[in-house]
């Protein structure tokens, strides 16, 4: 049965976003490289959903839709990862406290199933999300 | 016939290797191969020769349908923007020479902007803990012939800084390291099983956002006092196991990254940081350096350090720099509503801003400078491409241990291109015109 479960979600660089990145914000490869979050074998124990399907990704700051992969870098079970980039920052905490630095790293989401919904292109979703679209 | 060219620097990571061999067509207008490159770096190359690449300024229109516009009303608009606006935001500047920087500089003081480069989201925190605590570091060409103890704290260079490992911190045989990565040990510390911890010898897998604790823990074992049993998650015992290791070494170097500057703690944490590194020169020699990302962000910092006197969060709009990140800094600029047009060059706000901030870009006049199509050039309204410093433009780039790097040019770029040099100096005179100077 799927589930609603409750992450601490970290970004940062990998290698296929680097790659893709260079390659072009706006083509497919960057969408599969880093429209995805890394859940443990135990976080989608939880989930209650298989590899590969669309999951919605919430905390108190957004929303957005993305693929849900196994860890190729072993994570904890409490533990998701997403490449940086526009769809990890749907969801991240902008507070600075005061250091100019949003706080990127150590963000509470939610992680639930998506259904149909589909993962958006980086300049779609950025235009959808500026627009208030999404 | 093809020409191969030596020494190509890479413009794409702080590493900013400097031994790529690039092959490029008789007329030096296509590359071919590019040797010696990471995935990234090689990708960056190649792609610069994409046939879908935009090679002319487009403005945006209200239905989000573009208009190609020429150099000079990109020009024009670019300047009219800069000085009509009160308090315009100069963002970005690391994916661009030192030259431009030098010019934007110029530009940004003519126009009374605010001016923020990439550290903002980067190791931004690491320059505050610097002026606060300051820095016992070297250069890499000391850690690849020195280091016998090598730590990674926060950072995947596997993923981030693909060569860094294999040209000057794990693998490579230096001066007094002539058994290579046999001769190294190497601790990494990351609450994920990264690839580059699957190279340590001990991976302190710490708990997400306690790296200050474990900072402590390990100062605290150094000296030999009592620890609590768990350390950040980690057992005291193995915390002593790492901090042995690491007094033990004959020269030591800590790298850190974003797991440290951007969890909670931030500069505090790169304070604790710099601390251990301090405290470990008791016992032996250790030395610490962030892992920069930009291939020129540390070059932005040099050049703003050397006009200004502050690396970044400049605010130039009493006719003086004044520096306060929190307050000067972009995101909190973005966020407050306190800038009234954006100017970015040479980074992508828009796929690397919370979302919060890349909405107030939207809404403003914004103009976006860079080769490719991103998420900054879709929400602003007027998107310049110009040539890739590094590929089609040589210029100067500062190494992430401040060690300055003239890069090389191997391709022409496409016929009547800019490079971001000459068209911050054009908007730079338009802007004169304009105010009367």
């Amino acid at each position: 049965m799927a589930n609603k479960i409750k992450l601490n979600l970290i970004s940062g660089r990998t290698i296929q976003q680097g790659v893709s990145m260079e390659g072009g914000k706006e083509k497919p490869a960057y969408r599969d490289a880093a429209g995805i979050i890394e859940l443990s074998s135990e976080g989608f124990e939880k989930l209650g959903a298989w590899r590969n399907t669309n999951v919605r990704v919430s905390s108190e700051f957004g929303s957005v839709v993305v693929k849900a992969v196994e860890a190729l870098q072993a994570l904890p079970a409490e533990t998701a990862w997403m490449p940086m980039g526009p769809w990890a920052n749907q969801v991240t905490d902008p507070n600075t406290y005061s250091t100019g630095m949003p706080t990127f790293k150590g963000v509470p989401i939610e992680v639930e199933p998506a259904g149909d919904e589909s993962v958006l292109g980086s300049i779609e979703l950025v235009q959808k999300a500026v627009r208030g679209e999404l | 016939m093809t020409n191969m060219i030596t020494d190509v620097v890479c413009p794409f990571c702080g590493t900013l290797c400097d031994d790529l061999e690039v092959e490029v067509t008789d007329d030096g207008k296509k590359i071919l191969s590019v040797y010696n490159a990471c995935a990234i770096g090689s990708e960056k190359f190649l792609h610069s020769q994409a046939s879908d690449r935009l090679t002319r300024p487009r403005m945006q229109k209200d239905d989000g349908t573009w208009k190609d516009v020429s150099y000079s009303e990109a020009i024009d608009y670019t300047a009219k923007m800069l000085a009509d606006a009160k308090k315009p935001l100069m963002y970005g500047w690391s994916s661009t020479s030192c030259d431009a920087q030098g010019v934007g500089s110029e530009l940004g003081e003519a126009v009374r902007a605010m001016m923020d480069n990439t550290a903002t989201v980067c190791h931004g925190s690491t320059l505050i803990a610097v002026q606060d605590v300051g820095i016992p570091s070297c250069t890499l060409g000391e850690i690849k012939n020195r280091a016998d103890r090598v730590i990674f704290w926060g950072c995947n260079p596997a993923h981030a800084h693909p060569r860094h490992m294999s040209r000057y911190s794990i693998f490579p045989r230096g001066f007094f390291t002539g058994k290579g990565s046999k001769g190294r040990k190497v601790i990494v510390v990351d609450p994920r099983v990264t690839d580059t911890a699957k190279l340590a010898d001990v991976h302190l897998q710490l708990e997400q956002g306690r790296d200050y604790e474990l900072f402590d823990g390990l100062r605290t074992a150094f000296k030999g006092e009592v620890l609590p049993d768990m350390v950040a998650g980690i057992p005291k015992e193995k915390v002593r196991e790492a901090a042995d290791l690491m007094k033990s070494g004959r020269f030591g170097i800590i790298f850190f990254g974003m797991g440290v500057t951007q969890s909670l703690g931030k500069n505090h944490n790169i304070d604790a940081a710099i601390s251990t590194t301090r405290d470990l020169n008791d016992y032996t020699k250790f030395s610490i350096m962030a892992m920069r990302g930009h291939y020129n962000v540390t070059g932005s910092g040099q050049v703003w350090g050397w006009q200004f006197g502050f690396p970044y969060c400049l605010d130039l709009t009493r006719g003086f720099a004044r520096y306060n990140p929190g307050e000067t800094s972009s995101n909190d600029l973005l966020r407050r509503d306190e800038v009234d047009a954006v100017f970015v060059l040479g980074s992508d706000p828009g796929a690397h801003f919370p979302i919060s901030s890349v909405k107030k870009i939207a809404n403003l006049p914004s103009v976006c400078i860079d080769p490719h199509m991103t998420p900054t050039a879709s929400v602003c309204k007027l998107h310049v491409p110009v040539a890739f410093v590094g590929i089609e433009v040589g210029g100067c780039c500062y190494r992430m241990d401040n060690v300055p790097i003239e890069t090389r040019k191997v391709v022409e770029p496409p016929e009547g291109m800019m490079t971001d040099e000459a068209f911050l100096e054009k908007v730079l005179d338009r802007v004169k015109q304009i105010k009367g100077a």
